[in-house]
Protein backbone atom coordinates (compact mmCIF):
# COMPACT_ATOMS: atom_id res chain seq x y z
CA UNK A 1 0.00 0.00 0.00
CA UNK A 2 2.78 2.47 0.87
CA UNK A 3 4.95 2.08 -2.16
CA UNK A 4 8.27 4.82 -3.18
CA UNK A 5 6.60 7.18 -5.45
CA UNK A 6 8.75 5.52 -8.40
CA UNK A 7 7.60 2.50 -7.64
CA UNK A 8 3.98 3.32 -7.45
CA UNK A 9 4.20 5.20 -10.78
CA UNK A 10 5.95 2.19 -12.16
CA UNK A 11 3.40 -0.58 -10.96
CA UNK A 12 0.47 2.10 -11.54
CA UNK A 13 0.85 4.21 -15.02
CA UNK A 14 1.58 2.09 -18.09
CA UNK A 15 2.34 4.00 -21.94
CA UNK A 16 -1.02 4.54 -23.21
CA UNK A 17 -2.95 5.21 -19.97
CA UNK A 18 -5.45 7.54 -20.13
CA UNK A 19 -3.80 9.66 -16.72
CA UNK A 20 -5.66 12.07 -14.65
CA UNK A 21 -3.35 13.93 -12.06
CA UNK A 22 -6.00 16.39 -10.26
CA UNK A 23 -5.90 19.26 -8.30
CA UNK A 24 -7.35 22.93 -8.32
CA UNK A 25 -4.47 25.03 -7.36
CA UNK A 26 -4.03 23.45 -4.32
CA UNK A 27 -2.38 20.19 -4.06
CA UNK A 28 -1.09 19.17 -7.07
CA UNK A 29 0.51 16.67 -7.41
CA UNK A 30 3.87 17.83 -8.98
CA UNK A 31 5.90 15.34 -7.88
CA UNK A 32 3.95 12.28 -9.25
CA UNK A 33 3.91 14.26 -12.51
CA UNK A 34 8.00 14.70 -12.50
CA UNK A 35 8.05 11.32 -11.44
CA UNK A 36 6.10 10.23 -15.12
CA UNK A 37 8.54 12.51 -16.60
CA UNK A 38 11.49 10.54 -15.50
CA UNK A 39 10.23 7.22 -16.43
CA UNK A 40 9.70 8.51 -19.92
CA UNK A 41 6.05 7.52 -20.10
CA UNK A 42 4.70 8.05 -23.60
CA UNK A 43 1.45 8.54 -25.32
CA UNK A 44 -0.53 9.31 -22.19
CA UNK A 45 -3.93 10.84 -22.79
CA UNK A 46 -4.07 13.31 -19.85
CA UNK A 47 -7.05 14.73 -18.14
CA UNK A 48 -7.36 17.91 -15.85
CA UNK A 49 -9.67 20.67 -15.53
CA UNK A 50 -6.81 23.30 -14.79
CA UNK A 51 -3.84 21.98 -16.73
CA UNK A 52 -0.99 24.00 -15.58
CA UNK A 53 2.68 23.92 -14.88
CA UNK A 54 3.38 20.21 -14.37
CA UNK A 55 0.92 19.58 -17.02
CA UNK A 56 3.11 22.49 -19.58
CA UNK A 57 6.63 20.03 -18.35
CA UNK A 58 4.18 16.36 -18.85
CA UNK A 59 3.54 17.77 -23.01
CA UNK A 60 7.22 19.60 -23.41
CA UNK A 61 8.87 16.65 -22.01
CA UNK A 62 6.83 14.36 -24.41
CA UNK A 63 4.68 12.29 -22.66
CA UNK A 64 1.27 13.36 -23.85
CA UNK A 65 -0.83 12.24 -27.07
CA UNK A 66 -3.81 13.91 -25.76
CA UNK A 67 -5.32 16.21 -23.57
CA UNK A 68 -8.62 16.40 -22.17
CA UNK A 69 -9.58 20.09 -20.00
CA UNK A 70 -11.25 23.23 -19.54
CA UNK A 71 -8.34 25.28 -18.57
CA UNK A 72 -4.97 25.47 -19.47
CA UNK A 73 -2.88 28.65 -18.27
CA UNK A 74 -0.48 29.48 -15.79
CA UNK A 75 -2.38 30.79 -13.25
CA UNK A 76 -2.38 34.20 -12.23
CA UNK A 77 0.57 34.50 -14.36
CA UNK A 78 -0.92 34.07 -18.19
CA UNK A 79 -0.01 31.05 -21.00
CA UNK A 80 1.72 27.63 -20.85
CA UNK A 81 4.07 27.70 -23.58
CA UNK A 82 5.03 24.61 -23.87
CA UNK A 83 0.99 23.72 -24.52
CA UNK A 84 0.83 26.43 -27.00
CA UNK A 85 4.06 25.12 -28.93
CA UNK A 86 2.96 21.67 -28.77
CA UNK A 87 -0.47 22.91 -30.34
CA UNK A 88 0.68 24.91 -32.83
CA UNK A 89 4.06 23.29 -34.09
CA UNK A 90 2.98 19.85 -32.79
CA UNK A 91 6.78 20.03 -31.06
CA UNK A 92 8.01 17.34 -29.34
CA UNK A 93 5.51 15.52 -30.81
CA UNK A 94 1.92 16.44 -31.68
CA UNK A 95 -0.88 17.20 -29.33
CA UNK A 96 -4.26 16.38 -29.79
CA UNK A 97 -6.96 18.59 -28.01
CA UNK A 98 -10.45 17.43 -26.41
CA UNK A 99 -11.86 20.64 -24.34
CA UNK A 100 -14.85 21.45 -22.36
CA UNK A 101 -16.00 24.26 -19.94
CA UNK A 102 -14.79 23.40 -16.21
CA UNK A 103 -18.81 22.67 -15.54
CA UNK A 104 -18.57 20.49 -18.26
CA UNK A 105 -15.91 18.76 -16.57
CA UNK A 106 -16.37 18.51 -13.02
CA UNK A 107 -19.92 16.70 -14.40
CA UNK A 108 -17.99 13.98 -16.15
CA UNK A 109 -15.59 12.99 -13.18
CA UNK A 110 -19.31 13.26 -11.43
CA UNK A 111 -20.58 10.74 -13.73
CA UNK A 112 -17.26 8.66 -13.69
CA UNK A 113 -17.53 8.62 -10.04
CA UNK A 114 -21.27 7.42 -10.06
CA UNK A 115 -21.09 4.73 -12.46
CA UNK A 116 -23.14 6.34 -15.31
CA UNK A 117 -22.31 6.85 -18.80
CA UNK A 118 -22.85 10.65 -18.97
CA UNK A 119 -23.69 13.61 -17.30
CA UNK A 120 -26.39 16.49 -17.69
CA UNK A 121 -25.50 20.07 -17.16
CA UNK A 122 -27.24 23.35 -18.12
CA UNK A 123 -24.20 24.47 -20.67
CA UNK A 124 -22.49 25.02 -23.51
CA UNK A 125 -25.10 26.19 -25.62
CA UNK A 126 -25.24 28.82 -28.46
CA UNK A 127 -20.49 28.04 -27.99
CA UNK A 128 -18.48 26.82 -30.61
CA UNK A 129 -17.17 24.24 -27.94
CA UNK A 130 -20.01 22.06 -29.54
CA UNK A 131 -19.01 22.05 -33.01
CA UNK A 132 -15.29 21.42 -31.97
CA UNK A 133 -15.86 18.71 -29.36
CA UNK A 134 -17.77 15.31 -30.08
CA UNK A 135 -18.17 14.95 -26.83
CA UNK A 136 -20.51 17.80 -26.39
CA UNK A 137 -24.29 16.73 -27.12
CA UNK A 138 -27.76 17.40 -25.80
CA UNK A 139 -30.33 15.52 -24.24
CA UNK A 140 -34.12 15.75 -23.47
CA UNK A 141 -35.49 15.83 -20.43
CA UNK A 142 -38.24 12.78 -20.61
CA UNK A 143 -40.32 14.80 -17.62
CA UNK A 144 -40.35 18.27 -19.11
CA UNK A 145 -38.84 18.54 -22.20
CA UNK A 146 -36.17 20.99 -21.69
CA UNK A 147 -32.99 20.19 -23.68
CA UNK A 148 -29.76 20.38 -21.86
CA UNK A 149 -26.30 19.79 -22.90
CA UNK A 150 -24.74 15.85 -22.09
CA UNK A 151 -20.96 15.03 -21.93
CA UNK A 152 -19.45 11.45 -21.25
CA UNK A 153 -18.77 10.04 -18.00
CA UNK A 154 -14.78 10.45 -17.99
CA UNK A 155 -12.95 7.26 -16.08
CA UNK A 156 -9.29 7.58 -16.43
CA UNK A 157 -7.16 4.49 -15.90
CA UNK A 158 -5.28 6.12 -13.21
CA UNK A 159 -6.18 9.24 -11.07
CA UNK A 160 -3.42 10.70 -9.07
CA UNK A 161 -3.72 13.37 -6.05
CA UNK A 162 -1.69 14.94 -3.69
CA UNK A 163 -3.10 15.05 -0.02
CA UNK A 164 -2.06 15.94 3.47
CA UNK A 165 -1.87 12.73 5.34
CA UNK A 166 -2.80 9.05 5.13
CA UNK A 167 -3.04 6.49 7.79
CA UNK A 168 -0.99 3.29 7.54
CA UNK A 169 -4.48 1.34 6.35
CA UNK A 170 -4.15 3.66 2.94
CA UNK A 171 -6.96 5.83 4.27
CA UNK A 172 -6.13 9.48 2.60
CA UNK A 173 -7.20 12.87 4.47
CA UNK A 174 -7.33 16.13 2.45
CA UNK A 175 -8.54 19.12 3.49
CA UNK A 176 -8.82 23.17 1.95
CA UNK A 177 -9.80 23.66 -1.35
CA UNK A 178 -10.74 20.45 -2.17
CA UNK A 179 -11.62 20.25 -6.00
CA UNK A 180 -12.94 17.61 -7.64
CA UNK A 181 -10.15 15.15 -6.26
CA UNK A 182 -12.95 12.78 -4.44
CA UNK A 183 -14.98 12.48 -8.14
CA UNK A 184 -11.59 11.89 -10.09
CA UNK A 185 -10.36 9.11 -7.91
CA UNK A 186 -14.02 7.57 -7.28
CA UNK A 187 -14.17 7.75 -11.34
CA UNK A 188 -10.72 5.87 -12.09
CA UNK A 189 -9.44 2.14 -12.00
CA UNK A 190 -6.56 2.74 -10.24
CA UNK A 191 -5.60 5.48 -7.53
CA UNK A 192 -2.21 7.26 -6.82
CA UNK A 193 -2.21 9.33 -3.78
CA UNK A 194 0.94 11.05 -2.75
CA UNK A 195 0.79 12.62 0.42
CA UNK A 196 2.84 15.17 3.15
CA UNK A 197 2.90 12.56 5.57
CA UNK A 198 1.37 9.47 7.15
CA UNK A 199 0.40 9.37 10.76
CA UNK A 200 -1.05 6.65 13.06
CA UNK A 201 -4.26 8.41 13.20
CA UNK A 202 -6.58 10.89 11.50
CA UNK A 203 -7.99 13.51 13.76
CA UNK A 204 -11.01 15.19 11.83
CA UNK A 205 -10.42 18.45 10.12
CA UNK A 206 -13.57 20.70 9.13
CA UNK A 207 -14.36 20.16 5.43
CA UNK A 208 -12.13 17.37 5.04
CA UNK A 209 -12.45 15.15 1.99
CA UNK A 210 -11.54 11.07 2.79
CA UNK A 211 -10.78 8.88 0.40
CA UNK A 212 -11.40 5.27 2.10
CA UNK A 213 -8.18 3.04 1.85
CA UNK A 214 -10.20 0.46 -0.53
CA UNK A 215 -10.31 2.70 -3.11
CA UNK A 216 -6.52 3.63 -3.05
CA UNK A 217 -4.22 1.63 -4.78
CA UNK A 218 -0.86 3.23 -3.31
CA UNK A 219 0.11 5.84 -1.22
CA UNK A 220 3.89 7.73 -1.63
CA UNK A 221 5.32 10.06 0.91
CA UNK A 222 6.52 12.71 -0.63
CA UNK A 223 6.93 15.51 1.60
CA UNK A 224 6.34 18.90 -0.63
CA UNK A 225 5.20 16.74 -3.36
CA UNK A 226 2.74 19.59 -4.26
CA UNK A 227 5.23 22.49 -4.42
CA UNK A 228 5.05 24.88 -6.02
CA UNK A 229 1.46 24.82 -5.42
CA UNK A 230 0.61 24.57 -1.61
CA UNK A 231 -0.80 22.08 0.97
CA UNK A 232 -2.87 23.69 3.61
CA UNK A 233 -1.59 23.65 6.90
CA UNK A 234 2.16 22.39 5.46
CA UNK A 235 2.93 25.00 3.06
CA UNK A 236 2.48 27.81 1.17
CA UNK A 237 2.28 28.66 -3.05
CA UNK A 238 5.53 29.65 -4.06
CA UNK A 239 3.84 32.10 -6.34
CA UNK A 240 7.28 33.04 -7.86
CA UNK A 241 7.75 29.93 -9.03
CA UNK A 242 5.08 30.29 -11.17
CA UNK A 243 6.12 33.75 -12.67
CA UNK A 244 9.65 31.94 -12.92
CA UNK A 245 8.10 29.05 -15.17
CA UNK A 246 6.98 31.85 -17.68
CA UNK A 247 10.17 32.20 -18.52
CA UNK A 248 11.17 28.67 -18.71
CA UNK A 249 8.43 27.58 -20.47
CA UNK A 250 8.86 30.53 -23.38
CA UNK A 251 11.75 29.16 -24.36
CA UNK A 252 12.54 25.43 -26.04
CA UNK A 253 16.52 25.72 -24.73
CA UNK A 254 15.45 26.70 -21.48
CA UNK A 255 13.03 24.14 -21.07
CA UNK A 256 15.20 21.66 -22.10
CA UNK A 257 17.93 22.82 -19.73
CA UNK A 258 15.23 22.41 -16.87
CA UNK A 259 14.30 18.73 -18.25
CA UNK A 260 17.68 17.75 -18.47
CA UNK A 261 17.87 18.86 -14.70
CA UNK A 262 15.26 16.98 -13.91
CA UNK A 263 15.80 13.81 -15.18
CA UNK A 264 19.01 13.83 -13.76
CA UNK A 265 18.07 13.65 -10.27
CA UNK A 266 17.73 11.11 -7.77
CA UNK A 267 14.67 9.08 -7.65
CA UNK A 268 14.99 8.29 -11.67
CA UNK A 269 15.49 4.73 -12.27
CA UNK A 270 17.80 4.56 -14.75
CA UNK A 271 17.04 1.51 -15.90
CA UNK A 272 14.09 2.71 -17.51
CA UNK A 273 14.05 6.49 -17.88
CA UNK A 274 18.11 6.23 -19.28
CA UNK A 275 16.45 4.59 -22.20
CA UNK A 276 13.49 6.34 -22.64
CA UNK A 277 14.54 10.30 -21.57
CA UNK A 278 12.63 12.11 -23.98
CA UNK A 279 15.34 14.48 -25.72
CA UNK A 280 12.92 17.35 -27.40
CA UNK A 281 16.35 19.18 -28.19
CA UNK A 282 16.94 16.66 -30.38
CA UNK A 283 13.85 17.25 -32.57
CA UNK A 284 14.25 21.17 -32.40
CA UNK A 285 14.14 22.92 -35.75
CA UNK B 1 -9.16 70.06 -18.96
CA UNK B 2 -9.23 66.73 -17.19
CA UNK B 3 -5.61 65.68 -15.25
CA UNK B 4 -5.30 62.09 -15.17
CA UNK B 5 -3.80 60.89 -12.06
CA UNK B 6 -4.74 57.09 -12.62
CA UNK B 7 -3.64 53.89 -14.60
CA UNK B 8 -5.72 52.62 -16.87
CA UNK B 9 -5.97 49.60 -15.03
CA UNK B 10 -7.28 52.31 -11.92
CA UNK B 11 -9.67 53.68 -13.49
CA UNK B 12 -11.03 50.49 -15.10
CA UNK B 13 -11.00 48.74 -11.38
CA UNK B 14 -12.83 51.47 -9.77
CA UNK B 15 -15.27 51.79 -12.50
CA UNK B 16 -16.01 47.96 -12.14
CA UNK B 17 -15.97 48.43 -8.35
CA UNK B 18 -18.72 50.92 -8.91
CA UNK B 19 -20.76 48.59 -11.44
CA UNK B 20 -21.32 46.18 -7.94
CA UNK B 21 -24.21 46.83 -5.12
CA UNK B 22 -23.87 45.74 -1.59
CA UNK B 23 -25.23 42.57 -0.96
CA UNK B 24 -24.88 41.06 -4.22
CA UNK B 25 -23.31 37.42 -4.76
CA UNK B 26 -20.13 38.01 -7.14
CA UNK B 27 -18.35 35.43 -9.26
CA UNK B 28 -15.05 36.61 -9.15
CA UNK B 29 -11.97 35.96 -11.78
CA UNK B 30 -8.50 36.71 -10.82
CA UNK B 31 -6.97 40.02 -12.17
CA UNK B 32 -8.81 42.74 -12.50
CA UNK B 33 -12.31 41.34 -11.88
CA UNK B 34 -10.33 40.20 -8.23
CA UNK B 35 -9.13 43.45 -7.68
CA UNK B 36 -12.57 45.50 -8.45
CA UNK B 37 -15.04 42.94 -5.95
CA UNK B 38 -12.57 43.65 -3.12
CA UNK B 39 -12.57 47.36 -4.15
CA UNK B 40 -16.41 47.20 -4.05
CA UNK B 41 -16.31 45.87 -0.57
CA UNK B 42 -13.81 48.16 0.62
CA UNK B 43 -15.96 51.03 -0.40
CA UNK B 44 -19.41 50.88 -0.95
CA UNK B 45 -20.35 47.12 -0.67
CA UNK B 46 -19.07 45.85 2.42
CA UNK B 47 -21.75 43.14 2.39
CA UNK B 48 -20.46 41.93 -1.41
CA UNK B 49 -20.31 38.19 -1.35
CA UNK B 50 -17.41 36.43 -3.17
CA UNK B 51 -17.08 33.03 -4.97
CA UNK B 52 -14.10 32.30 -6.38
CA UNK B 53 -14.57 29.08 -8.62
CA UNK B 54 -12.61 27.17 -6.65
CA UNK B 55 -14.80 26.95 -4.37
CA UNK B 56 -15.08 29.33 -1.66
CA UNK B 57 -17.80 30.97 -0.83
CA UNK B 58 -18.18 34.08 1.29
CA UNK B 59 -14.42 34.60 1.01
CA UNK B 60 -13.21 38.24 2.20
CA UNK B 61 -9.26 37.87 1.80
CA UNK B 62 -7.25 40.70 3.39
CA UNK B 63 -4.92 40.48 0.38
CA UNK B 64 -5.44 40.25 -3.32
CA UNK B 65 -5.09 36.28 -3.85
CA UNK B 66 -2.73 35.32 -7.47
CA UNK B 67 -4.91 32.74 -8.05
CA UNK B 68 -8.37 31.69 -7.99
CA UNK B 69 -7.42 28.75 -5.20
CA UNK B 70 -4.70 30.66 -3.10
CA UNK B 71 -5.16 29.66 0.41
CA UNK B 72 -6.12 33.36 1.86
CA UNK B 73 -9.32 32.64 0.13
CA UNK B 74 -9.64 29.58 1.84
CA UNK B 75 -9.17 30.68 5.29
CA UNK B 76 -11.55 33.90 5.26
CA UNK B 77 -14.52 31.92 3.49
CA UNK B 78 -18.13 30.84 5.09
CA UNK B 79 -17.53 27.79 3.30
CA UNK B 80 -15.47 25.78 1.04
CA UNK B 81 -17.30 23.51 -1.21
CA UNK B 82 -16.49 21.03 -3.92
CA UNK B 83 -15.72 22.57 -7.94
CA UNK B 84 -18.97 20.12 -9.16
CA UNK B 85 -20.98 21.93 -6.07
CA UNK B 86 -20.00 25.76 -6.87
CA UNK B 87 -20.73 24.88 -10.67
CA UNK B 88 -23.93 22.99 -9.84
CA UNK B 89 -25.52 24.14 -7.03
CA UNK B 90 -24.18 27.53 -6.82
CA UNK B 91 -23.82 28.85 -10.58
CA UNK B 92 -25.99 26.87 -12.58
CA UNK B 93 -28.63 27.16 -10.10
CA UNK B 94 -29.25 30.41 -10.48
CA UNK B 95 -27.83 32.05 -7.42
CA UNK B 96 -25.30 34.40 -8.26
CA UNK B 97 -26.04 37.81 -8.99
CA UNK B 98 -23.09 39.03 -11.29
CA UNK B 99 -19.94 37.46 -12.82
CA UNK B 100 -16.99 39.05 -14.21
CA UNK B 101 -15.05 38.03 -17.29
CA UNK B 102 -12.35 38.91 -19.56
CA UNK B 103 -11.45 37.73 -22.59
CA UNK B 104 -8.68 38.03 -25.69
CA UNK B 105 -11.38 38.91 -28.27
CA UNK B 106 -14.90 40.33 -27.75
CA UNK B 107 -17.66 41.34 -30.74
CA UNK B 108 -20.58 43.85 -31.04
CA UNK B 109 -22.85 41.29 -29.52
CA UNK B 110 -20.48 41.22 -26.56
CA UNK B 111 -19.77 36.80 -27.61
CA UNK B 112 -16.33 36.32 -25.80
CA UNK B 113 -13.70 34.29 -27.05
CA UNK B 114 -10.76 33.05 -24.99
CA UNK B 115 -10.11 29.64 -26.74
CA UNK B 116 -8.20 30.44 -30.23
CA UNK B 117 -6.70 33.42 -32.42
CA UNK B 118 -7.24 32.23 -35.59
CA UNK B 119 -8.95 28.67 -37.08
CA UNK B 120 -9.38 26.54 -34.59
CA UNK B 121 -7.85 23.57 -35.75
CA UNK B 122 -4.60 25.80 -36.88
CA UNK B 123 -4.36 28.07 -34.28
CA UNK B 124 -2.16 31.70 -34.34
CA UNK B 125 -2.05 32.14 -30.87
CA UNK B 126 -3.71 29.04 -28.56
CA UNK B 127 -5.35 31.16 -25.32
CA UNK B 128 -5.97 29.26 -22.05
CA UNK B 129 -9.73 27.87 -23.24
CA UNK B 130 -12.55 27.98 -21.12
CA UNK B 131 -12.59 27.58 -17.73
CA UNK B 132 -15.55 29.04 -16.18
CA UNK B 133 -16.58 30.98 -18.42
CA UNK B 134 -19.12 29.42 -20.70
CA UNK B 135 -21.50 28.78 -17.77
CA UNK B 136 -20.95 32.07 -15.85
CA UNK B 137 -21.93 33.27 -19.36
CA UNK B 138 -24.84 31.84 -19.55
CA UNK B 139 -26.49 31.28 -15.86
CA UNK B 140 -25.20 34.44 -13.89
CA UNK B 141 -28.25 37.03 -13.73
CA UNK B 142 -25.99 39.46 -15.39
CA UNK B 143 -22.33 39.82 -16.42
CA UNK B 144 -19.50 42.41 -16.63
CA UNK B 145 -16.90 42.14 -19.36
CA UNK B 146 -13.60 43.33 -18.56
CA UNK B 147 -10.76 44.03 -20.97
CA UNK B 148 -8.19 46.55 -22.69
CA UNK B 149 -9.42 48.46 -25.77
CA UNK B 150 -7.97 47.86 -29.00
CA UNK B 151 -9.18 47.34 -32.51
CA UNK B 152 -7.57 43.79 -32.46
CA UNK B 153 -9.48 42.70 -29.39
CA UNK B 154 -12.55 44.74 -30.08
CA UNK B 155 -13.85 42.75 -33.42
CA UNK B 156 -16.91 42.27 -35.56
CA UNK B 157 -16.49 38.50 -35.03
CA UNK B 158 -14.56 36.90 -32.20
CA UNK B 159 -12.54 33.80 -34.21
CA UNK B 160 -14.31 31.76 -31.98
CA UNK B 161 -17.23 32.02 -29.32
CA UNK B 162 -16.53 30.26 -26.22
CA UNK B 163 -19.02 32.09 -24.18
CA UNK B 164 -22.17 33.48 -25.31
CA UNK B 165 -23.12 37.51 -24.95
CA UNK B 166 -25.84 38.12 -27.34
CA UNK B 167 -24.82 35.63 -29.89
CA UNK B 168 -26.20 37.36 -33.38
CA UNK B 169 -28.82 40.09 -31.74
CA UNK B 170 -31.77 40.27 -29.70
CA UNK B 171 -33.64 37.28 -28.55
CA UNK B 172 -30.43 34.85 -29.18
CA UNK B 173 -30.27 34.57 -25.19
CA UNK B 174 -33.93 33.53 -24.88
CA UNK B 175 -33.42 31.25 -28.00
CA UNK B 176 -30.51 29.39 -26.82
CA UNK B 177 -31.93 28.75 -23.15
CA UNK B 178 -29.44 31.03 -21.25
CA UNK B 179 -31.04 32.15 -18.77
CA UNK B 180 -28.88 34.70 -17.25
CA UNK B 181 -29.18 38.53 -18.80
CA UNK B 182 -25.83 38.21 -20.56
CA UNK B 183 -23.28 40.70 -20.80
CA UNK B 184 -24.83 44.34 -19.54
CA UNK B 185 -21.90 46.64 -19.36
CA UNK B 186 -17.92 46.35 -20.56
CA UNK B 187 -15.87 48.36 -18.94
CA UNK B 188 -12.58 49.25 -20.56
CA UNK B 189 -9.70 51.51 -20.27
CA UNK B 190 -11.09 53.58 -22.91
CA UNK B 191 -14.99 54.17 -20.99
CA UNK B 192 -18.12 52.11 -21.12
CA UNK B 193 -19.81 50.15 -23.58
CA UNK B 194 -23.69 48.79 -23.24
CA UNK B 195 -26.14 46.42 -25.15
CA UNK B 196 -28.26 48.39 -27.06
CA UNK B 197 -32.04 47.32 -25.64
CA UNK B 198 -33.50 46.99 -29.07
CA UNK B 199 -30.72 45.02 -30.94
CA UNK B 200 -28.46 43.89 -28.04
CA UNK B 201 -25.23 45.28 -30.10
CA UNK B 202 -22.82 47.00 -27.47
CA UNK B 203 -23.05 50.95 -28.34
CA UNK B 204 -20.96 53.62 -25.87
CA UNK B 205 -22.76 54.31 -23.58
CA UNK B 206 -19.65 55.97 -21.24
CA UNK B 207 -16.33 57.51 -21.66
CA UNK B 208 -13.71 57.87 -19.52
CA UNK B 209 -11.75 61.38 -18.41
CA UNK B 210 -9.46 62.90 -20.61
CA UNK B 211 -10.71 60.25 -23.63
CA UNK B 212 -12.34 61.27 -26.31
CA UNK B 213 -15.15 59.80 -28.25
CA UNK B 214 -13.07 59.30 -31.39
CA UNK B 215 -10.03 57.60 -29.41
CA UNK B 216 -12.37 54.36 -28.72
CA UNK B 217 -13.89 54.80 -32.52
CA UNK B 218 -10.51 53.72 -33.76
CA UNK B 219 -10.04 51.22 -30.95
CA UNK B 220 -12.79 49.26 -31.61
CA UNK B 221 -12.94 46.86 -34.62
CA UNK B 222 -16.48 47.51 -35.70
CA UNK B 223 -18.81 50.67 -36.49
CA UNK B 224 -19.22 51.57 -32.63
CA UNK B 225 -22.53 53.58 -32.53
CA UNK B 226 -22.41 55.92 -29.45
CA UNK B 227 -25.67 56.17 -27.27
CA UNK B 228 -27.45 59.77 -27.63
CA UNK B 229 -27.06 60.15 -23.70
CA UNK B 230 -23.42 59.88 -23.89
CA UNK B 231 -21.92 59.98 -20.52
CA UNK B 232 -18.54 60.68 -19.06
CA UNK B 233 -17.46 58.07 -15.99
CA UNK B 234 -17.00 60.63 -12.76
CA UNK B 235 -13.03 60.70 -12.12
CA UNK B 236 -11.77 58.19 -9.39
CA UNK B 237 -12.34 60.05 -5.76
CA UNK B 238 -8.78 59.93 -3.88
CA UNK B 239 -10.73 57.23 -1.25
CA UNK B 240 -11.22 54.71 -4.19
CA UNK B 241 -7.56 55.74 -5.95
CA UNK B 242 -6.03 54.75 -2.08
CA UNK B 243 -8.07 51.42 -1.68
CA UNK B 244 -7.08 50.37 -5.06
CA UNK B 245 -3.47 50.84 -4.02
CA UNK B 246 -3.24 50.06 -0.72
CA UNK B 247 -4.61 46.65 -2.71
CA UNK B 248 -1.91 45.91 -5.44
CA UNK B 249 0.86 47.66 -4.00
CA UNK B 250 0.91 51.03 -6.48
CA UNK B 251 1.84 53.86 -4.67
Amino acid sequence: MVLPLDEAVRTLIRDGDTVALEGFTHLIPVAAGHEIIRQGLRDLTLVRMTPDIVYDQLIGAGCARKLVFSWGGNPGVGSLHRFRDAVTHSWPVPLEVEEHSHAGMANRYVAGASGLPFAILRGYSGTDLVGSNPNISTVTCPFTGQEVAAVPAVNPDVTVVHAQRADHDGNVQLWGITGIQKEAALAAERVLVTVEEVVDTLEPVPGQVLLPGRVVDAVSVVPGGAAPSYAHGYYERDNSAYKEWDRIGRDREAFTSWLDELTATPGARPERSGETTPDPAGSTS
Amino acid sequence: MTTVTWTSDEIMTVTAARSLEDGMSCFVGIGLPSTAANVARRTHAPGLWMIYESGTLGTVPHHLPLSIGDGILTDTADTVVSVPEVFNYWLQAGRIDVGFLGAAQLDRYANINTTVIGDYEDPKVRLPGAGGAPEIAASCREVIVIMRHSSRAFVDRVDFVTSVGHGRGKGDRERLGLRGAGPTRVITDLGVLEPDPETSELVLTGVHPGVEVEQVVEATGWDLRIADDLVRTPAPTDGELSVVRSLTGAR
